[in-house]
């Protein structure tokens, strides 16, 4: 057996449900004890780096604003790989793992919406401007808020898993909308300073904390994605074994 | 009128609620599903996997 071939045999066997919900066990008390220490670390960090000489404390609005609106775009970004393995190879985890993501992403936009309007109203001396960053992520809540309704529309899974999956991959076009919004058009909003190919532009003081709290961001997705994922699993046993036994009994009562 | 500390206070304390209620509603969940398998368990219900000649997971 070739390398290729058992990296794809460990990665399919992924696949199962069952084994899934064994290997997601053992993860998530690690995954959850090292998203607890390092947003301590990262809260610690926040309230220590030094006040912006222009903004003073509300700059600390940035370590959690930040981290929230990356991580609303790499839960996108994470459905939208999860629809490709949808629609291409029909992965069974593939509609759980896209599905569960939902109210987290959407957990995500809302604050860095919230957050945004809360620094915006002391720096910009308004809560909120209709300008093509703001309003492309406050598109991407209405996105997310949308697949939720989908899936609440269709009572089976597996017939919302497609159309929810094509439009997870259509809304796609908004990450790149958000992320580029403040170079293409004139915005209120500032202009990337840390994902930018000449480097960062903050200072080491603010930019440690920041990034830490984008770690610790991450971890704490990842350890709710997983839960949600266990549970769609659950749910989806729960629903599959009440129809296996009206099936049976509507077989006994059968002449 | 707000001072900044205050618009600092309220970013975290909602970011703390929207995380921590989003972590409690998952738990939760977790909970009535694994209650609600149990009781189909103890009904003797099982999946097609896991009924006797059935599938193999």
């Amino acid at each position: 057996m070739s390398d290729t071939t058992a990296s794809q045999g460990w990665f399919t066997s992924l696949a199962n449900p069952t084994r899934f919900l064994a290997l997601s066990g053992r993860v998530l008390p690690y995954l959850a004890a090292a998203a607890v220490i390092t947003s301590v670390i990262g809260l610690y960090m926040s309230f220590t780096a030094p006040e912006d000489y222009q903004q003073g404390i509300t700059v600390r609005i940035m370590f959690i604003h930040v981290p929230a609106a990356w991580l609303a775009m790499m839960c996108y970004s994470v459905m939208a790989v999860a629809s490709i393995g949808t629609l291409v190879w029909r992965h069974p985890l593939a509609d759980v793992a896209a599905k569960s993501a939902l109210p987290i992403g959407a957990a995500f936009t809302f604050l860095s919406l919230l957050t945004g309007s809360l620094w915006g109203r002391p720096m910009w001396g308004t809560w909120w401007v209709w300008d093509a960053r703001l309003t492309s992520v406050f598109v991407l809540l209405l996105m997310y808020l949308g697949l939720m309704a989908l899936h609440k529309a269709m009572d089976d899974p597996a017939r919302a898993a497609r159309p929810a999956a094509v439009l997870t991959l259509v809304g796609f076009i908004n990450i790149p909308i958000i992320k580029f919004s403040v170079d293409w058009w004139n915005t209120l909003h500032q202009p990337a300073s840390v994902i930018r190919l000449d480097g960062p532009t903050i200072h080491a003081s603010m930019l440690y904390p920041l990034l830490v709290m984008a770690i610790a961001y991450t971890l704490i997705f990842f350890t709710l994605h997983f839960m949600a994922m266990r549970n769609e699993i659950w749910r989806r046993r729960v629903a599959a074994m009440r129809r296996q036994a009206a099936q049976s009994i509507g077989g006994e009562t059968r002449p | 009128m707000m001072s900044h500390e205050d618009f600092v206070f309220l970013s975290y304390a909602a970011t703390a609620v929207t995380l921590l209620g989003l972590l409690l509603l998952t738990v939760a969940d977790g909970r009535a599903r694994k209650r609600e398998l149990a009781e189909l368990e103890a009904q003797g219900v099982r999946r097609r996997s896991q009924a006797p000649g059935g599938p193999r997971p």
